[in-house]
């Protein structure tokens, strides 16, 4: 075994045998948690880095590219493993870098104390786990890991309604996760092992009652994470969740839990029962495509009637998870890399969003729509990536949310699913509608005294620095510990120049995912 | 059908207690029946697992100390669903943990279990 065969198992046992280091020096000293949660996610991206060198620079199919752990030193029917492919180093990726980012917004503007740093270790290494596990049932169980470290974070705000969303959460998060631990029961039935190899092995060779038993645990595993994803009308925790949480945690769970679950979907349908398994159920891709594309539709029609901007854009992730899953179910080639290119790119756009959300809220006291009048005068910098950010999620061209939107159309096209081509259009003129609302608000419409909290509005018109001068002082009126910080801006500004760099990155995607598309076996486009 | 029910019980009883647990998470008020809910859906797993792994006249897949000569055959239930089943315990207990503590909380700051009475409360606010 080489030393890069360790990093898999290290990457997700580090973050959580160091969840326990700042409780256990907090005993001593007060702050030590934010220094000890940034050595370790410095650590776990270089590690990261590292990996996607080896398993991007090597060339074979996607089981040759990839680095495989064995838990123990158990070979395959029996033990566990961990498993580094091209996909989940690339979400591999997506986590261990939002979740350095985010640290420079939580240095000051989070919640703060050791305990939430040890919560927020858990959800890293537990995120990493559901990333990189090669296994169905210890796939449950790091779910269940995510799971706890997020009703944990929620409910770490200030207010008691934190609670409340955070167990609305946990009820119906448990329920999702044990529905699709039935689904492992079924499957571990019809083929008697766990390891997704053996399993992506074993499904095409099933007949009969075998069969039955595979169709019912897909109907469980995609109802159980139909739940985790918050597909319509299984959303209904999403909203509420990211509306409470505190706008330190909001930005995590928006750009990885979620995404997580979509890319275990993802990884449970191509890999461990393969197109040709979903092709053949009557109804499957059909049912697949139809929640999808529903969501899409709910999700943004109740995006554009909130007046909560987090919990416009918590609806707005309904409806952006809702054209995953349905790019999931055209089983196409340039379908299933849309949905990929969209699943990372929307975890970018969203945390880059409700980062923003965090730094107006902190530095203007600002949360709804009505309220983020005349930012942009006050807050050029803010607003500013805000803007980008937001134009990226409709889908304008260049960025990431273009091309993810534009390949799951063309695979549409290609799969001869007219309506899905059709909602693709409908959500993307109603997200523009919720998107120009609030850019009209921030851009176009004068700040007045009155619409402002605390009445600090009037200060920011005859505000001689305003604009011109550092981000430090753009604008920062509040007092206290809690201010806009370089560090918050520095991070919003960067991922508002990536969503938009990435944006040329198409052919970059298609070349880097190329061998686990091929090993999904899908319909070439034509 | 009956036959099918005689032989297959545990299945059946599984679905019975999915539902009910079920039927406690969706409609109870009090928020700590919703949680017992919420256990005995997953208990409901626990016993399906376990009835997976059920084998007529099999053993405990322990290498016995002093093993029969005569015969060859050893009948052992697989221990993988055992394993499986003492795991999820484990995080079910998690969870509960982590609901009743979120329960407490909501009725320190509210001073009500249950679900209608705290959606006036929040209404009013």
């Amino acid at each position: 075994m080489s030393s890069v065969d360790l990093l898999p198992a290290l990457l997700v046992v580090v973050p959580i045998l160091m969840a326990t280091v700042p409780i256990a020096l907090g005993l001593r000293y007060d702050r030590t948690g934010w220094a000890v949660t940034l050595a370790t996610t410095i650590a776990l991206f270089a590690g990261t880095v590292y990996l996607a060198t080896r398993v991007y620079g090597a060339s074979g199919s996607n089981l040759e590219v990839a680095v495989i752990h064995q838990l123990g030193g158990f070979p395959r029917p029996m033990g566990i493993e961990l498993v580094a492919d091209t996909l989940s180093t690339m979400i591999a990726l997506l986590v261990t870098g939002t979740a350095l980012g985010l640290l420079a917004y939580t240095r000051v503007g989070g919640p703060r104390g050791n305990t939430f740093y040890s919560g927020y270790l858990l959800l890293v290494g537990g995120l990493l786990g559901l990333t990189m596990t090669g296994d169905v049932f210890n796939m449950f169980v790091f779910l269940e890991i995510v799971g706890l470290g997020t009703y944990a974070l929620i409910s770490s705000g200030d207010g008691p309604e934190s609670a409340v969303a955070a167990l609305k959460y946990l009820i119906i998060g448990t329920v999702g996760a044990s529905i699709y631990l039935i689904g492992v029961g079924f499957l571990f039935m019809a083929t008697g092992t766990l390891n997704m190899i053996d399993l992506a092995a074993t499904v095409p060779t099933l007949e009969g009652q075998n069969l039955q038993l595979a169709r019912a645990a897909f109907a469980f595993i995609f109802i159980g994470f139909a739940i985790k994803v918050a597909q319509w009308p299984l959303h209904s925790w999403q909203p509420d969740a990211y509306q409470h949480a505190p706008d330190g945690v909001t930005p995590l769970i928006a750009a990885l839990v979620s995404t997580v679950s979509a890319y275990a979907l993802a990884r449970l349908m191509f890999t461990v029962f393969g197109a040709d398994f979903i092709a053949s159920t009557p109804y499957a891709t059909e049912l697949v495509v139809t929640v999808g594309a529903v969501s899409v539709v709910a999700g943004s029609v109740l995006a554009v009637i909130q007046t909560d901007v987090k919990r416009m854009l918590a609806y707005s992730s309904v409806s952006q998870f809702g054209l995953i899953v349905a790019a999931y179910g055209l089983l196409t080639e340039t379908a299933l890399v849309g949905a990929l290119i969209h699943l990372v790119g929307h975890g970018l756009m969203k945390a880059g969003l409700f980062i923003a959300v965090g730094v107006v809220a902190l530095g203007y006291g600002a949360r709804t729509v009505d309220e983020y009048a005349g930012l942009a005068s006050s807050r050029p910098f803010a607003a500013g990536s805000m803007a980008v950010l937001l134009i990226t999620l409709v889908g304008i061209p260049p960025s990431i949310g273009f091309i993810g939107k534009w390949y799951i159309a063309v695979g549409a096209i290609e799969a001869q699913a007219w309506t899905v081509a059709g909602v693709i259009f409908l959500s993307t003129m109603l997200t523009l509608a919720y998107v120009a609302r609030l850019l009209e608000k921030m851009y176009f419409t004068p700040s007045s005294a009155l619409e402002l909290p605390h009445g600090r509005g009037r200060d920011h018109d005859h505000d001689p620095d305003h604009g011109a001068g550092t981000p430090v002082t753009d604008g920062g009126h509040s007092t206290g510990t809690r201010q806009v910080t370089v560090g918050m801006l520095g991070v919003l500004v960067v991922t508002a120049v990536l969503a938009v760099a990435l944006g040329f990155a198409g052919d970059v995607f298609f070349e880097l995912l190329a061998p686990f598309v091929e090993s999904a076996d899908l319909e070439v486009s034509a | 059908m009956i036959e099918l029910l005689g032989t297959h019980y545990a299945y059946a009883l599984m679905f019975v207690l999915l539902g009910i647990g079920l039927y406690m998470t969706i409609a109870s008020e009090n928020l700590v029946k919703k949680l017992i809910g919420v256990n005995l859906f997953q208990t409901a797993i626990f016993l399906f697992f376990v009835a997976v792994a059920y084998v007529e006249g099999g053993g405990s897949p322990v290498v016995p100390a002093d093993p029969d000569p005569g015969s060859s055959e050893l009948l052992l239930a697989s221990p993988l669903p055992h394993v499986i089943v003492l795991t999820a315990i484990v995080v079910g207990i998690a969870l509960t943990a982590v609901g009743l503590a979120l329960i407490v909380r909501i009725h320190s700051e509210y001073g009500t279990l249950r679900e209608d009475t705290l959606r006036e409360v929040r209404a009013d606010e």
